[in-house]
């Protein structure tokens, strides 16, 4: 019988159940990311220049290697994701409030509806990246605009999810009943829709995450978001591309593929916590 | 002791086919009424109309003569088929009593409604432990006229008879007048004080 067993039934977590491995998962992908987060945040901005160590390849001192400034990439890195992370946070919280509100404001009555629909129509109609750009160069670039832009960009798939949740519980029998009862629309949006819909929104939110932060990264390559002094994966990539040329691959792998694993990891505790939420089994 | 009046409703989901038509019936707060019918024949829609769910029909609902104020508390009060939906899932039980009123302990006992349930899951109760709850949350004091629609099919003969016994007491002794609607005429037999047929009262 033993052969028969998956992959995930042997050895070490054997005798965990699904929920439990589940819950292992966010907590310890969860704990990486917070590791990241702290130590890019204690790390000093201004990182001390040596040039008799610049240009060096990825070795035990410097695993990531050092730039043109004999700067450590390493440390480089991890102050960026850590960046990343906080612009990450910014962007997803704002985009899931916006998302929250117009998701509500669509049930008041159809022409709200209406209105709201045509929005997310206009909005998705629009490349993001573009409208990113634009949204940041508006707002004066820098870590504001880049946040603003990126949360007013990705309000759209929430909303459009949240709507339909929304639209679904409203003509359920017990807001009905909650009316005829003669609770307010305001109480049962409040009561008897929000609870319903808050796991969704804390999915919806964390799932913006890997969105917001790649969108960040590309911004910043491209030059409309974070200025060149601050130290964001984005500014890295985009000033390693003129040494690639000399051979310094390092430069740009190591902070690609962190950012890479940093999304991934986002993604990770996105979708087990989406699992772990599923209203269908919420109560168990 | 008021009067709950239906005049001339018609209604139709479907322009092209009308399902009630020029349907009158009356009912007083001492009364129990019960409505038989076929199934499909419009009588959750008549109940969905008398409680104030639907809104768009012809004719009138009146209490004594007056348009009922739909607006705050509803005097006339709809009992669902099946109480599951009719509770948010993620409500406890206690909250869902509470939307309504707090119902005083003797009240509670004679449902049979267990103390441990109030902090149960929707999901964790029976049907019929769910439907003591609709029925308990529907007696909200400001309630004058209740419609039973079909509250007791799903429940077994001795939960029937324990619920409808409890009802039954609470509307004589607070003048509450209620329209029993069901496919058992055995059951409407016992309980009703008058029987109409929904055949004969839809002039389709």
């Amino acid at each position: 019988m033993m052969s028969e067993m998956p992959w995930y039934n042997k050895g070490l977590f054997s005798s965990l159940n699904l929920r439990q491995k589940t819950l292992l998962t966010i907590g310890l992908t969860g704990l990486v990311l917070l590791v990241v987060f702290i130590s890019g945040w204690m790390i000093d901005a201004n990182l001390p220049t040596d040039f008799a160590i610049k240009m060096q390849a990825p070795s035990l001192s410097h695993p990531f290697g050092t730039d043109w400034m004999g700067r450590d990439m390493f440390t480089r890195t991890i102050k960026g994701l850590s960046l990343s992370i906080v612009i990450g946070i910014g962007a997803s919280v704002i985009s899931s409030i916006i998302a929250t509100l117009l998701a509500f404001l669509a049930s008041v009555n159809k022409w709200f509806d209406a209105f709201v629909s045509w929005l997310i129509d206009l909005f998705a109609s629009i490349p993001h990246i573009l409208l990113i750009m634009m949204i940041s160069i508006a707002l004066g670039k820098g870590a504001f605009g880049v946040i603003m832009a990126v949360a007013f960009s990705h309000w759209v798939n929430l909303t459009r999810v949240l709507r339909a949740e929304v639209l679904q519980i409203n003509t359920s029998e017990y807001v009905a009943l909650s009316n005829k009862l003669g609770r307010s629309k305001l109480w049962i949006a409040k009561e008897h829709i929000l609870p319903l819909v808050l796991s969704q929104i804390f999915v919806g939110t964390l799932l913006v995450f890997p969105h917001a932060i790649m969108h960040e990264a590309s911004v910043t390559f491209l030059g409309f978001g974070l200025s060149p002094h601050e130290p964001a994966i984005g500014i890295i990539l985009s000033e390693s591309m003129s040494y690639l040329a000399m051979g310094a691959w390092w430069l740009a792998f190591f902070p690609g593929l962190a950012l890479l694993i940093v999304v991934l990891l986002f993604d990770i505790i996105g979708h087990n916590l989406k699992r772990l939420l599923d209203p269908g089994e919420a109560n168990n | 002791m008021m009067k709950l009046k239906a005049e001339n409703i018609s209604f139709s989901y479907n322009k092209k086919r009308p399902i009630l038509k020029d349907i009158s019936l009356s009912l007083e707060s001492n009364q129990i009424i019960g409505l038989i019918g076929d199934s499909g024949s419009g009588k959750s829609t008549l109940c969905k109309i008398m409680a104030g769910y639907i809104t768009n029909f012809t004719g009138d609902v009146t209490i004594d003569g007056k348009e009922i104020s739909r607006n705050g508390f509803d005097p006339v009060q709809l009992i669902f088929q099946h109480p599951e939906k009719t509770m948010n899932p993620k409500w406890k039980m206690e909250k869902v009593l509470r939307e309504s009123w707090i119902p005083p302990q003797d009240l509670k006992d004679t449902f049979g409604l267990k103390d441990n349930w109030l902090t149960r899951w929707p999901s964790e109760l029976s049907g019929g432990e769910l439907q003591r709850f609709s029925i308990l949350r529907a007696l909200n004091p400001q309630t004058k006229f209740i419609i039973a629609d079909e509250i007791s099919t799903m429940l077994d003969a001795v939960t029937q008879v324990q619920i409808w016994e409890a009802l039954i007491k609470h509307c004589r002794a607070n003048d509450i007048g209620i329209l029993a609607v069901s496919h058992d005429k055995d059951l409407l037999d016992v309980i009703c004080d008058d029987i109409l047929y929904f055949k004969e009262l839809n002039h389709l």
